[in-house]
C-alpha cells in the first residue's frame, strides 16, 4: 500500500511540478481567466476534508465495535466525497474554457482531472467497504482493509490540499 | 516518399562523389586547410578559437587521465587473473587476503582525481561559457527543417541588414555572438572547431559565441535528431579578415540589379511562378520566407545545407530532382522542360 | 536478529509461545525429506495445472521469471537484428540500404526495444526467478501482480510492435523529443502506439516494482536480515525503488503528449505557451535514474556469482550494498547531464555537472570491490567467471566515458556524437547483457537441471568480447571525429569511412557470438549433463533446493544465520561460529498454498499468509488493459468502453477469493486481500 502511495505521490507531485515549470515559463497573464474564484473551491476543500474525518470516525468505532455508528459515518463520508464530485463538476460546467482553450485549462483540467479520478476509485473503494461493515465484516480484531482504504482516502485528500495550493493559492501570492 | 530501390535508381548528378559534404575544391573562397578534407567536423585534434581551445585542452587530458584508468585497471585485473597462488582445493572456500585495501585505496586515489577532473571541468567551463570580451557582431541563426536561415540583424540601415542561408560570415579575431532560434522542431548549431554545441528550441532564443582566429571554412552540423533529412543539415562558418568581412557583407546587402537579357527575363518569369512561393530574391517580386534567400545564391560554396557543391549543373540537379537527392527535404523535385531549365538557369547565374 | 540469533529451534519454542499474537495458529516444525508425504502434498498444493489452462493461469513466481527472461531475450534479438540492418547501412558512405524513414524508425524501434523491452525485463525475470529461492521464500509477495506485470510487459511489448509491420513505427528517438514528436511534425499514429506503449508498460513495471519492495520487506526467510540478502537483492530494491518514483513522470510526460496530440491541450505547444524543454527535463528526470536501474541488479549479479567462482566471500560486502543504493539516489539529481547543450544557465550545469562526477564514487567501490574480490580469491575458470570478469573492465570503460560527457564544457563537444553512442553501448552491453549472459550460464543448471557446455561458452565468449570491442570501441573516435549519431547516411569525405566499417564487421562479430550463446542454449536444454542442486559449490540458498525446484521451493522454510548459509561450515573464523543456518528442519506450512511473513528489518516471523491460487484474471486484466489502449489508439470509443469493463470484470475476479480467504485466516491485511495494495 505504501508503495502504492508513494508512487501516485510521485505522480502528482510531477502533476506540480509541470504545472509550476510551465507557469514560471510563461510570459502573459496567468491564469488567462484572472485570478481563480476561491469560492466553490474552497468549499469543497472542506466537504472534502470533514469527508476524511467521517471515515476515520468509521474506523475508529468499528474499533469499538460499534458498526451501526461506523456504517453511519463511513456513509456520511461517502455523501460527502460524491458532493466534492458534484461541486467539482459544477466548477467544470461554469467554467468557460476547456482542455484546449489555452495552456492554463489543459493544465487545469489535467490535474483535477487526475485527482478526480482518484476520488472516484476512492469513493467505489469507500462503497465497498461500506458493504463490508454493514455486513458485519468487520470487528476490532479484523479491520486492515479498513485501515487501508481509509490511509488512500486520506491520501486523496492530502494530494487535493496542494492542487488547492497550486492551483487556486498560489497565483494571489506568487 | 521513395524507396530504397527509387533512390538507387536516381539521376545522373547522383554519382556518389557530388554529394559531397565539403570537399577542399577550389573554390571561391580557397581557404580551406588541407586537413579540412579529412573530417571537417574532427574537435579532437583541431580547435581554431578561444571557445574551442580550453575544450580542445581538457579532452585531451580527460582522454589521457581515462585511458590510464582503463589500463590501470585492465593491469588489474590480468595480475588478478593470473596472480600465481595455489589453486582452490575442491570445496576449500577462503581468501589470500582480507581485500578491503583494495575499496580503501581504490577510492582514496580516485576520489582525489576525480574532484582534481571536476575543478579542471569547471574552470574550463568558466573560460568557454563567455568570451572575454563582449561580442561586437551579432548573427542571428534560425534553424528550419532542414537548412539555417543566417540574418545579420546589426546594421543601424535597415537597407544594410540582410539574410542569407546557410553560410556564416565572420570577421577572424572578433568574437561572435550567435543567437540561436528555431522555426519548427529542435536543432543543435554545432562548429565543433569553434565552439560546443546549443540546442536552437522553438519559443526560446538560446545564445553562444565562437571565434575563428585564422581565416578559413569550419564545417557545422545539426547535431540534434530533427526528422528525415537530420544527416544533410549541415552549414559552413567562413572566417576572413575585417575588411573582407565588410566587402561580403555590403555585397550581401545589395539587391539583385535588374537584367533585362530576355532568358533572364524568361527565367525569372518561371522562377516568381514556380518558385517565390517560397524563395525571396531581393529585388524581385519574389519574398517566400520559407526556404533559403537566393538572393546572392551563386556566393555560397555549397547548397542545400551541405549536400552539394555550388555549381550550375548541380543547381539545376538540386530544382529537378531535390527529392532524391534529400528525401522528404521541405522543397519539392520541379519538373522543368529543357527550354524552361535553361531561363532558369540564365535567371540563377545572375544570383552573384 | 541482529545481535543475537537464537538458534532454530529457540526459535520455533519460542514462536509457539502466546505472545507472538501474530499467528493465528502454531506451525508444524519438522523435516520433509524428499519423496515424503509431505513433499507430495506440497507438491499438490503448489502445482500448476498442466496444458494451457495452467499455461494461461500460473502464477508460479519460476515459470514468470522464465518467461520473462525469454521475452526479453526475443527483444534482445529483434533488437539486435534492427541494429544489423542499421550497421549494414552505415558500414559504408552514402548508402542506400534503407530510406531516411525506415533508418529512423530502426535505430528507434533499437532504442525502444534495448531499453524497455529488454533490459529492465530481462533482469526482472532473473529477480523474478531468483528473488523466492534466495529469499528463502515459497513465492513473491503478490503472485497474481506478479503475473499481472508479465502480461502487460508482453502485451505492451506487441503494442509497441504493432505498426512496425505497416512501416509506422516510431520514429523520433527513444527519448522522443517534443515538437519533432508532436501532431505538427509527426501526423502518423508513429508516435501514439509509443506513448499509448510507454504508458502500458509503466504500469507492468510500477506494479512489478511495488511487488519486489513489498517481498523484500515481508517474504525474507527467518533471520534473513537485511545485511544477509544477497546484492542482487539490493539491486533490485534499489531499482525497484528508483523505478516507483521515476516511472510516473514518464507515463505522464507520455500521457501529456498523447493528450497534446489527440486532444489539443497545450503542454508542449510552443504557440500557446507550452515548451519543448518541460518534456526534456520530465524525460531525463525518468530515463536517467531509469539507467541505472537496468544496471543495478546487474551489477548484483555479478556482485554476488563473482566471488563463488573466486572461492571467497565478496569483498566489502556493505560498501557494495551501501554503494548501489547511493548510486540509485544520486541518480536522481544527474538528469540534466542530458540536457547541457539546452541553453541552461552555467551555474546550474555545473552543479549537474558535479553530481554526476559524484556518482562515479560508488561505482569505483564496487570495481575495487570486484577487482579485490579475484585478486584475493582462487579464481576457477569457468564460463560464467569469464563473462563477469570481462564485464569489469567494459563497466570501467563505459564509466570513464561517461565521466568525460559529464564535464560540461566537453559535453558540449561530445554530445549527440557517437561518443554518446559509444558510452551507452559500453555501459549497457557491459553492465547489462554481459552479466545477464553470464547469468544465464551461471544459473541454466538451476532453471533446467542441466549444465551448458564449458567449450561453446568459452568460444562464445571470446567471440563476443572480441566483438563487442572491436565493434563499439571505435564509435568513440567517430565520435571525436565529430559524427552525429542518428545520421542515416554520411558522406565520404567526412573522414568516418574506417571507423565505420570497422564498427559493422564488429557488430557482426558480436551477433556471432550472440549465435553461439543461442546455439549452446538449445543444445545444453536437450543435452547437457545432469547438473545436481549445486554444481558451482555455491553459498545461497537457491543451490540448496533441487535443480530445478519443487514448485513451492522450500518443503521446509529456512532459518537464515548468514549471508551464506551454504559455506557456513567452511569460511571457519570469517564466520561467528554461532552463525548457523538451517535448512533440514523448518516451519512445514501445507494448510493450502502457504507462506511465512517476517518482519521488514531483522525478519522475525511474523505471520502466515495465504497464497493465492493460480489465476486467469492477471491474464485477462492484461489483455484488456492492452486492447483498451488499442482501442484508444484508434479512437474507438466504444471499444475502450467495453474494456474498461473487462478490466472491471477482471478486478472483481481477481479480489473475489480473496474475502474468502480473509474470512478464514485473521489477518486479512498480511494478506494477497492486500489486494487493495
Ligand atoms: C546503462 C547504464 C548507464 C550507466 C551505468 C551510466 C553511467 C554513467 N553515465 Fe551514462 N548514459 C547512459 C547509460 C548509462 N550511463 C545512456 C543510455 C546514455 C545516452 C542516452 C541517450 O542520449 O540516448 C547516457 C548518457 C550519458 C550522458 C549524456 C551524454 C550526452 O548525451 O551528451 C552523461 C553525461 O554526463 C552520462 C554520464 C554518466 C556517468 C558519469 C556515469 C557514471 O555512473 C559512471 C561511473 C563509473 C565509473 C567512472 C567507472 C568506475 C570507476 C573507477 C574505476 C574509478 C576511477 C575513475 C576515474 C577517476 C574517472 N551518461
Ligand atoms: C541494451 C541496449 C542495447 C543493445 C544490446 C544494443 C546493441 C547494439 N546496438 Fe544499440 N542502441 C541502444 C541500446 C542498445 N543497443 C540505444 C538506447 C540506442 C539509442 C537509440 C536512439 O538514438 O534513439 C542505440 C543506438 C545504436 C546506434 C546508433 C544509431 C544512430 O544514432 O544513428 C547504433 C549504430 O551502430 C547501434 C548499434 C548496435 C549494435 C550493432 C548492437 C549489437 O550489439 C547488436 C548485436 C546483435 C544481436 C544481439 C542479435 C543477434 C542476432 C543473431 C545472432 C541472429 C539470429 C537471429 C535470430 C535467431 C532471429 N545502436
Ligand atoms: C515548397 C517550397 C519550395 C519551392 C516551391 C521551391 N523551393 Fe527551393 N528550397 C526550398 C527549401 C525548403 C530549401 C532548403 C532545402 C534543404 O536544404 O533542405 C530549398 C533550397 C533551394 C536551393 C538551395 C539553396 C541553398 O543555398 O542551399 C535552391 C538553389 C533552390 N531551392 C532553388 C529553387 C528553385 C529554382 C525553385 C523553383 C523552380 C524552388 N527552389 C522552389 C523550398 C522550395
Ligand atoms: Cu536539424 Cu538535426
Ligand atoms: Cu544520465
Amino acid at each position: 500500500m505504501w508503495t502504492l502511495i508513494a508512487t501516485e505521490a510521485a505522480l502528482f507531485g510531477y502533476l506540480i511540478f509541470s504545472y509550476l515549470y510551465l507557469y514560471a515559463q510563461y510570459t502573459g497573464r496567468w491564469p488567462p481567466e484572472g485570478l481563480p474564484k476561491l469560492g466553490t473551491a474552497g468549499i469543497n476543500t472542506g466537504v472534502l476534508l470533514s469527508s476524511s474525518v467521517f471515515v476515520w470516525l468509521c474506523e475508529h468505532f468499528v474499533k469499538r465495535r460499534r458498526s451501526r455508528l461506523a456504517a453511519a459515518a463511513m456513509s456520511v463520508g461517502i455523501l460527502l466525497g460524491g458532493l466534492f464530485v458534484g461541486l467539482q463538476m459544477k466548477e467544470y460546467h461554469d467554467h468557460h474554457y476547456g482542455p484546449s482553450t489555452h495552456l492554463y485549462g489543459s493544465l487545469y483540467y489535467t490535474i483535477t482531472g487526475f485527482h478526480m479520478l482518484h476520488v472516484i476509485v476512492g469513493l467505489c473503494v469507500l462503497i465497498f467497504l461500506l458493504i463490508c461493515t454493514g455486513l458485519n465484516y468487520f470487528d476490532d480484531r479484523r479491520h486492515s482493509a479498513l485501515t487501508i482504504g481509509g490511509m488512500y482516502w486520506h491520501f486523496v485528500d492530502i494530494v487535493w490540499l496542494f492542487i488547492f495550493s497550486t492551483l487556486y493559492l498560489s497565483p494571489y501570492v506568487l | 516518399m521513395p524507396n530504397a530501390k527509387q533512390i538507387r535508381s536516381a539521376p545522373r548528378a547522383l554519382n556518389r562523389q557530388s554529394i559531397t559534404g565539403a570537399r577542399a575544391s577550389a573554390s571561391t573562397l580557397m581557404m580551406a586547410p588541407a586537413t579540412y578534407a579529412q573530417a571537417p567536423l574532427n574537435y579532437f585534434l583541431h580547435a581554431a578559437g578561444p571557445a574551442a581551445y580550453p575544450t580542445r585542452t581538457l579532452d585531451w587530458i580527460f582522454t589521457a587521465i581515462c585511458l590510464a584508468v582503463c589500463v590501470i585497471v585492465t593491469v588489474l585485473l590480468i595480475g588478478a587473473l593470473m596472480r600465481r597462488r595455489a589453486p582452490a582445493r575442491p570445496g576449500e572456500i577462503g581468501a589470500t587476503g582480507e581485500g578491503m585495501r583494495w575499496i580503501w585505496i581504490g577510492v582514496g586515489v580516485s576520489v582525489p582525481l576525480l574532484a582534481g577532473m571536476l575543478v579542471f571541468a569547471l574552470f574550463t567551463l568558466q573560460r568557454v561559457a563567455t568570451p572575454h570580451e563582449s561580442p561586437a557582431l551579432t548573427v542571428t541563426v534560425t534553424a528550419y527543417d532542414w537548412w539555417w536561415k543566417v540574418s545579420y540583424p546589426d546594421a543601424r540601415v535597415p537597407a544594410q541588414r540582410f539574410e542569407t542561408a546557410n553560410e556564416i560570415h565572420i570577421p577572424v579575431g572578433e568574437p561572435v555572438r550567435i543567437v540561436l532560434k528555431s522555426a519548427d522542431v529542435i536543432h543543435t548549431f554545432w562548429v565543433p572547431r569553434l565552439a560546443g554545441k546549443t540546442q536552437a528550441i522553438p519559443g526560446q532564443a538560446n545564445e553562444q559565441w565562437i571565434q575563428a582566429d585564422a581565416p578559413g571554412v569550419y564545417r557545422g552540423q545539426c547535431s540534434q535528431f530533427c526528422g528525415a533529412q537530420h544527416a544533410h543539415m549541415a552549414f559552413e562558418v567562413v572566417a576572413q579578415s575585417r575588411a573582407d568581412f565588410a566587402n561580403w557583407s555590403e555585397q550581401q546587402a545589395r539587391s539583385t540589379p535588374v537584367n533585362v537579357a530576355p532568358s533572364v527575363v524568361a527565367g525569372q518569369k518561371i522562377f516568381l511562378d514556380r518558385c517565390a512561393g517560397c524563395h525571396a530574391v531581393r529585388g524581385t517580386d519574389a519574398t517566400g520566407a520559407l526556404a533559403p534567400d537566393l538572393t546572392h545564391l551563386n556566393s555560397r560554396r555549397l547548397i542545400a545545407a551541405g549536400t552539394l557543391q555550388n555549381t550550375a549543373a548541380n543547381q539545376l540537379d538540386w530544382v529537378a530532382h531535390a527529392q532524391w537527392i534529400k528525401p522528404d527535404a521541405r522543397m519539392p523535385s520541379i519538373v522543368l522542360n529543357r527550354e524552361d531549365a535553361a531561363n532558369l538557369h540564365a535567371f540563377l547565374s545572375t544570383l552573384n | 536478529m541482529t545481535t543475537d540469533p537464537p538458534s532454530p529451534q529457540s526459535g520455533a519454542s519460542s514462536m509457539s509461545h502466546p505472545e507472538i499474537p501474530a499467528f493465528g495458529r502454531v506451525p508444524e516444525w519438522g523435516r520433509a525429506p524428499e519423496g515424503s508425504a509431505t513433499r507430495k502434498g506440497l507438491e499438490r498444493l503448489w502445482e500448476t495445472e498442466p496444458g494451457w489452462r495452467g499455461w494461461l493461469s500460473t502464477v508460479d513466481h519460476k515459470t514468470i521469471g522464465l518467461r520473462y527472461l525469454i521475452t526479453a531475450f526475443v527483444f534482445l534479438l529483434m533488437g539486435g537484428v534492427e541494429a544489423l540492418v542499421m550497421r549494414l547501412q552505415l558500414a559504408r558512405p552514402n548508402a542506400t540500404v534503407l530510406t531516411p524513414e525506415q533508418y529512423n524508425q530502426l535505430f528507434t524501434m533499437h532504442g525502444v526495444t534495448m531499453i524497455f523491452l529488454y533490459a529492465l525485463p530481462v533482469l526482472s525475470g532473473f529477480s523474478n526467478y531468483l528473488w523466492p529461492l534466495i529469499l528463502g521464500s515459497r513465492d513473491m509477495a503478490f503472485p497474481r501482480l506478479n503475473a499481472l506485470s508479465y502480461w502487460l510487459f508482453v502485451f505492451a511489448g506487441i503494442f509497441l510492435y504493432s505498426s512496425f509491420p505497416f512501416g509506422q513505427s516510431p520514429n523520433a528517438g527513444w527519448f522522443n523529443y517534443v515538437p519533432l514528436s508532436g501532431l505538427e511534425y509527426n501526423t502518423g499514429p508513429n508516435v501514439d502506439v509509443y506513448a499509448l506503449g510507454m504508458v502500458l508498460l509503466g504500469a507492468s513495471t510500477t506494479v512489478g516494482s511495488a511487488n519486489f519492495v513489498v517481498t523484500l520487506l515481508r517474504m525474507r526467510a527467518p533471520g534473513m536480515s537485511l545485511d544477509r540478502v544477497p546484492v542482487l537483492v539490493w539491486g533490485t530494491l534499489t531499482a525497484s525503488g528508483g523505478n516507483l518514483l521515476a516511472v510516473p513522470v514518464v507515463s505522464l510526460a507520455f500521457f501529456m503528449l498523447w493528450l497534446d496530440r489527440q486532444f489539443g491541450t497545450h503542454f508542449f505547444d510552443v504557440l500557446n505557451g507550452g515548451r519543448p524543454l518541460l518534456w526534456q527535463h520530465m524525460f531525463w528526470m525518468f530515463a536517467h535514474p531509469w539507467v541505472y536501474a537496468v544496471v543495478l541488479p546487474a551489477m548484483g549479479i555479478v556482485s554476488d556469482a563473482l566471488p563463488v567462482f573466486c572461492r571467497r566471500r565478496l569483498v566489502g560486502y556493505t560498501p557494495v550494498a551501501l554503494a548501489t543504493v547511493a548510486t540509485m539516489i544520486i541518480g536522481f539529481i544527474v538528469w540534466i547531464h542530458h540536457m547541457f547543450a539546452t541553453g541552461i544557465p552555467a551555474l546550474a550545469l555545473a552543479f549537474f555537472g558535479s553530481a554526476s562526477m559524484v556518482i562515479s564514487i560508488p561505482s569505483a567501490i564496487a570495481t575495487f570491490a570486484w577487482l579485490a574480490t579475484i585478486w584475493t580469491g582462487r579464481p576457477v575458470f569457468k564460463t560464467p567467471f569469464f563473462f563477469f570478469a570481462g564485464f569489469v573492465l567494459l563497466f570501467v570503460i563505459g564509466g570513464v566515458s561517461g565521466v568525460m560527457t559529464a564535464a560540461v564544457p566537453l559535453d558540449w563537444q561530445l554530445n549527440d556524437t557517437y561518443f554518446v553512442v559509444a558510452h551507452l553501448h559500453y555501459v549497457l552491453l557491459g553492465i547489462n547483457v554481459f552479466p545477464v549472459i553470464g547469468g544465464i550460464y551461471y544459473w541454466f543448471p538451476k532453471f533446467t537441471g542441466r549444465m551448458m557446455s564449458e567449450r561453446l561458452g568459452k568460444i562464445g565468449f571470446w567471440v563476443m568480447f572480441v566483438g563487442f570491442n572491436l565493434g563499439f570501441f571505435p564509435m568513440h573516435i567517430a565520435g571525436l571525429l565529430g559524427m552525429p549519431r542518428r545520421i542515416y547516411t554520411y558522406g565520404a569525405d567526412m573522414g568516418w569511412n574506417t571507423v565505420n566499417m570497422i564498427t559493422s564487421i564488429g557488430s557482426f562479430v558480436f551477433a556471432l557470438g550472440v549465435l553461439v550463446f543461442l546455439l549452446d542454449l538449445i543444445y545444453s536444454y536437450k543435452r547437457g549433463p545432469i547438473a545436481g542442486d549445486n554444481p558451482w559449490d555455491a553459498p545461497t540458498l537457491e543451490w540448496s533446493v533441487s535443480s530445478p525446484p519443487p514448485p513451492y521451493n522450500f518443503a521446509t522454510i529456512p532459518f537464515i544465520g548468514s549471508g551464506h548459509p551454504l559455506w557456513e561450515s567452511r569460511l571457519g573464523h570469517e564466520m561467528p561460529s554461532e552463525a548457523r543456518s538451517e535448512l533440514i528442519e523448518g516451519y512445514i506450512l501445507d494448510h493450502g498454498r502457504e507462506a511465512l511473513a517476517t518482519t521488514s528489518l531483522s525478519a522475525i516471523p511474523d505471520a502466515i499468509i495465504k497464497m493465492p491460487s493460480d489465476a486467469y484474471s492477471p491474464f485477462y486484466l492484461g489483455l484488456f488493459s492492452a486492447l483498451l489502449f488499442a482501442g484508444l489508439l484508434l479512437h474507438v470509443w466504444w471499444f475502450a468502453g467495453a474494456c474498461v469493463i473487462g478490466i472491471a470484470a477482471s478486478l472483481i475476479a481477481w479480489m473475489w477469493p480473496e474475502r474468502t480467504l480473509g474470512q478464514r485466516e485473521p489477518y486479512p491485511s498480511v494478506q494477497e486481500g492486500g489486494a487493495l495494495g
